[in-house]
């Protein structure tokens, strides 16, 4: 028994597993693995048209032909405003022949904040996210080669002085296998200000920071200091250094860097639609003063209202 | 502003209507994503915004937008050249030492035990 819940525990996918202590959790490990095995691998395509219809609560369900979408820990899948419904719904629509899950990530986003498989609150999500901090990319410096060092004080130095006088902290950057010891103070403000974004602006805020490796770059593009792009460039300084040096593999460092960016271009994404009823309200406040004939937020011929199927 | 992209909104919409249709097909006009952004623009056009703020906010997620649409093709079509179906096993060997910029080796005197 033991040694088939070790095996399980081994092919599970990194993250999802934390350790195994009762009964319970085990059955609940099995069915993850069930759910989730599902979604790794490559499937036909099943539907012809996709669209978005509102659901109870003012949330966005997307319809594959007839069916509504789930989860893969089968709930049912809604978005909270319909920017995002349209992102997940086009994903699904460019699909052909053959469904391609490792290049869904907005769909792969929402899945993992709805179904929460790390079973994790907020707190611990913050925590997890500036623990990156200390292992921060542009707080590692290099000593050598002279080119290298250079470009990263270049580059790398402007975003540090951006976000030490945005959040008003003291990071820092150091040369040696320890990297900087970042204040407590700093780390505070960070909590205080990760602590007003909510949970699914949070899952992917993580989700950038985990593919940038680098809590700093991710701050600049939430802030929209930097794009997607030049953030993946100065998280692969030096990748893009040896590239400049010895040539571009297309296999290889083509393949990496449009993977990167198709990821952290979607947590970004992910994240500022996620965080949009703020911004919904702003607009509105505006609007009163230059009051616009509304548009119905729905008005394509192929939403459907709410029913169960 | 700091904001460090020069994408002027006309161009960062009509890019991102170029990659929909490049990854779409004929009927890109009639999907959910063209409307939305359609709508977007033309909103963020007629409201005469006092604050330059929610412009920003408009073209930084536009041009995120379309990066995460060029990248996924990209990928993708790395991906099939590369990766995929018919990229690798069905080839040859040496098909696939020369997609690495390598070449099997020539032995003028045939392999030994020939």
């Amino acid at each position: 028994m033991l040694r088939n819940v070790l095996r399980l525990y081994n092919s599970l996918p990194v993250g999802c597993c934390p350790l195994i202590t009762s009964q319970t959790q085990t059955r609940r490990l099995l069915e993850c693995r069930r759910t989730y095995s599902s979604a790794t691998s490559e499937r036909k395509k099943f539907y012809q048209d996709v669209s978005i219809s509102q659901g109870e609560g003012g949330v966005f369900e997307i319809n594959l032909d007839r069916r509504k979408l789930k989860t893969p820990g089968g709930k049912l899948f809604t978005v909270p405003n319909e920017a995002l419904a349209t992102a997940v719904a086009t994903e699904w629509d460019v699909q052909r022949d053959t469904l391609k899950f490792y290049a869904m990530h907005m769909t792969t986003l929402c899945n993992t904040a709805l179904d929460n498989p790390t079973q994790r609150n907020k707190d611990q999500m913050i925590e997890a996210s500036l623990k990156y901090l200390e292992t921060d990319t542009i707080c590692y410096r290099v000593e050598e080669p002279p080119g290298l060092v250079q470009l990263q004080k270049n580059e790398w130095d402007p975003v540090m002085d951006w976000i030490e006088k945005r959040y008003n902290v003291v990071i820092g950057s150091s040369s040696n296998i320890m990297g900087p010891t970042i204040p407590e103070e700093t780390k505070d403000t960070f909590r205080q200000h990760l602590a007003s974004y909510n949970f699914w602006a949070l899952t992917g805020l993580e989700y950038v920071i985990t593919q940038l490796k680098s809590v700093i770059l991710s701050f600049g593009l939430i802030d929209q200091h930097l794009t997607v792009e030049k953030a993946v460039q100065l998280s692969r300084l030096e990748e893009e250094f040896q590239i400049h040096h010895w040539g571009n593999v297309e296999w290889a460092h083509e393949y990496d860097l449009q993977e990167l960016r198709s990821r952290t271009a979607a947590g970004t994404l992910f994240v500022h639609l996620s965080s949009e009823s703020a911004t919904m309200k702003r607009k509105l406040l505006q609007d009163l003063e230059f009051p616009l004939p509304r548009k119905p937020t729905i008005k394509t011929p192929l939403l459907s209202k709410h029913s169960h199927h | 502003m700091s904001v460090s992209f020069t994408v002027a909104p006309l161009r960062a919409c009509r890019d991102i209507l170029k990659e929909l249709r490049a990854v779409k097909g004929p009927g890109y006009q009639r999907s959910p994503a063209y409307r939305y952004v359609m709508d977007q623009f033309r909103h963020n056009r007629i409201t005469s915004e006092k604050l330059c703020r929610s412009q920003q906010d408009l073209l930084h997620r536009a041009s995120s937008y379309l990066c995460l649409l060029q990248s996924t093709r990209l990928h993708l079509s790395l991906h099939a050249e590369y990766h995929g179906e018919g990229s690798t096993r069905e080839k040859g060997l040496g098909d696939v030492a020369r997609m690495v910029g390598l070449a099997l080796p020539t032995q003028p005197g045939g392999k030994g035990w020939e």
